[in-house]
């Protein structure tokens, strides 16, 4: 006979619409009492088929393709993207292009650092730092909109350097903004360090400890607020960042408030680098022509994107189309430690822990499980086959490539 | 019209809440949204609530092409919705299936599930554009309250 305390595990489906979720994913929760005892996240509510969609398109268009895969870290993925381009095409992009890319590539990182606050704060029931941080980011990006023309997704990158240029007066401008936003994050910083109704409910959230991340590979502010000093920008630099003097901030607390102070310290570093830009960016032009086909060979590239290292990987088979492109955003990287911090705590802390990761499913959603429902169990269909079905695919549409295809080889 | 229907036309209009639905975009739009929503453009000057379920909203903000894996969730959120209730469009992606359109995951844009009233373009269409976007389709209910939504099923 049961007991009445020994209840059987609930199991709570959350998503994929969810008030605590901003993106379609799933999480099937088990819990007992108010315990979680083991949870599973289901992805590909978001999967669109973008590198897929890359092969089709020239590198070119595959790089503003590319750019939307992720709204809040487009640049990371563009950079990352037209850096394995330039290398296989062996192209040395000018310094001020690579000055202007850092430059974009910092005001994004403050404006998603700013929009991570802001949702922390709205998960833990604190919707005045939602709006105050909402605000200020404002500032950042009005900055973003009249260096690159668009407030999100900029498309200032193009194979072999940048697409616009940076003005006198615009300098002055971003200077002035970034003033402002240092005054701000002082005042967050102070916030974070003070308010005991924060530090309580964030403390002691959400642990994952030093070994559990390295076992689980975690990267970016996830990894550095559990003492793990892992920084592409200072490991294997890019762009500018071997010019530019920065810290790599990283806490031992190994909590969701590590995390938040690693997000801090971060901004204040970025406000440094992007006066360091400034100062620094040498004159010149800012593109090297380039062919539109890339000969054959490949190229992985690494990037500091906001939530952590996004890798991209691609082979040029020299057409101008890429063979293939593989993407490995952060949040692939951290997904998995989430359910490392959700053993053995309160549902009430799932919103503030996910969210802690700084997750960012559209980055993600990039595998394809497909379960054969009838026979139970799941295969994971491999590339090539995907390929093929393609192929096939086109085919049956009246689309079919090969002709072109070795028109293009006979061309090359 | 009666005056009770009336009246709840009237507090309809002037408070219109919404539920917002990622169907499948790149963030953009939906930081958009969000960005509406905050201090600078600030939406709930004009009533505007953001709920959290289907069941209490009047307007389904969709942002993003609809992938294959969303689309009967999608339909299902919709007809959770109670009457009358309205769909919008916010960006590219979800007018028309944008840069993702002949993806293979890609059902297409909104409309290609459920009828969609108000369209927003741009990619991301930008706080000013979404805010326009709203008060048109307030206004259009406004000007006709009897008729039936725009864009609906004849
Ligand atoms: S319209 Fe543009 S910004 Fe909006 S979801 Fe589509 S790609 Fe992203």
């Amino acid at each position: 006979m049961h007991d009445v305390h020994d209840f059987e595990d609930v199991k709570i489906p959350i998503g994929p619409q969810h008030p605590a979720l901003k993106e379609p994913e799933s999480f099937l929760i088990s819990l007992r009492g108010e315990k979680i005892t083991a949870s599973s996240v289901r992805l590909g509510y978001n999967h669109r088929g973008i590198e897929k969609a890359c092969e089709e398109r020239t590198y070119t268009q595959g790089l503003y393709l590319i750019e939307r895969i992720c709204g809040i870290c487009s640049h990371s993925h563009s950079t990352c993207f037209v850096q394995a381009v330039e290398e296989i095409a062996g192209i040395e992009i000018t310094a001020r292009a690579k000055y202007l890319r850092t430059l974009i590539g910092e005001l994004e990182r403050i404006h998603s650092h700013l929009l991570w606050l802001g949702v922390a704060g709205h998960e833990i029931g604190f919707d005045t730092l939602l709006m105050y941080t909402w605000r200020d980011r404002e500032v950042v990006m009005d900055l973003l909109a009249t260096l690159t023309g668009n407030r999100v997704n900029y498309g200032i990158n193009t194979v072999g350097g940048v697409r616009r240029d940076i003005s006198h007066k615009q300098k002055e401008e971003v200077l002035k903004a970034i003033d402002i936003l240092e005054e701000r994050t002082k005042y967050y910083i102070d916030l974070a360090k003070g308010e005991t109704t924060l530090i309580k409910r964030l403390q002691g959230v959400g642990v994952l400890s030093h070994e559990d991340a390295e076992k689980l590979d975690a990267v970016g502010p996830t990894a550095r607020a559990s003492g793990i000093e892992r920084d592409v920008r200072k490991d294997d630099p890019y762009a500018a960042y071997g010019e530019l003097d920065f810290k790599v901030i990283s806490v031992n607390s190994c909590d969701v408030y590590g995390r938040t102070l690693v997000r801090l310290g971060e901004l204040m570093e970025s406000f440094s680098l992007v006066r360091q830009v400034i100062r620094k960016i040498p004159d010149g032009s800012i593109l090297v022509k380039s062919a539109r086909k890339v000969p054959a060979g490949e190229a992985v590239s690494r990037y500091e994107a906001p939530r952590g290292e996004d890798l991209h990987y691609v082979r040029a088979n020299g057409t101008e189309k890429p063979d293939r492109v593989k993407v490995r955003a952060p949040t692939l990287a951290n997904i998995q430690s989430v359910s490392k911090m959700l053993e053995d705590r309160y549902l009430a802390d799932m919103p503030i822990v996910i969210a802690a990761i700084d997750p960012c499913f559209s980055c993600t959603d990039r595998l394809v499980a497909v379960r054969d429902t009838k026979n139970k169990g799941s295969n994971t269909v491999v590339w090539e086959t995907i390929r093929l079905q393609g192929i096939e695919w086109y085919k049956n549409k009246g689309i079919d490539f090969t002709s072109l295809n070795e028109k293009l080889t006979k061309l090359s | 019209m009666g005056i009770i229907s009336k009246i709840i036309n009237w507090s309809r209009l002037k408070s219109p809440w919404v539920l917002h639905f990622n169907t499948g975009a790149c963030n953009a739009c939906d930081i958009e949204i969000i960005a509406a929503l905050t201090p600078r453009y600030d939406l709930e000057r004009f009533g505007v609530v953001l709920k959290a379920t289907p069941r209490h909203a009047d307007v389904l903000l969709c942002s993003g092409p609809v992938t294959k894996q969303i689309e009967s969730r999608l339909l299902r959120i919709y007809e959770q919705m109670s009457e009358p209730k309205f769909v919008v469009a916010v960006g590219t992606c979800a007018c028309s299936g944008g840069v993702f359109n002949g993806c293979y995951n890609v059902a297409g844009g909104i409309n290609s599930v459920i009828p969609v009233s108000a369209y927003i373009p741009g990619c991301p269409a930008s706080p000013k554009a979404i805010i326009d976007g709203v008060v048109k389709l307030l206004q259009s209910l406004e000007a006709k309250p009897k008729s039936k939504r725009p864009g609906g099923k004849k």
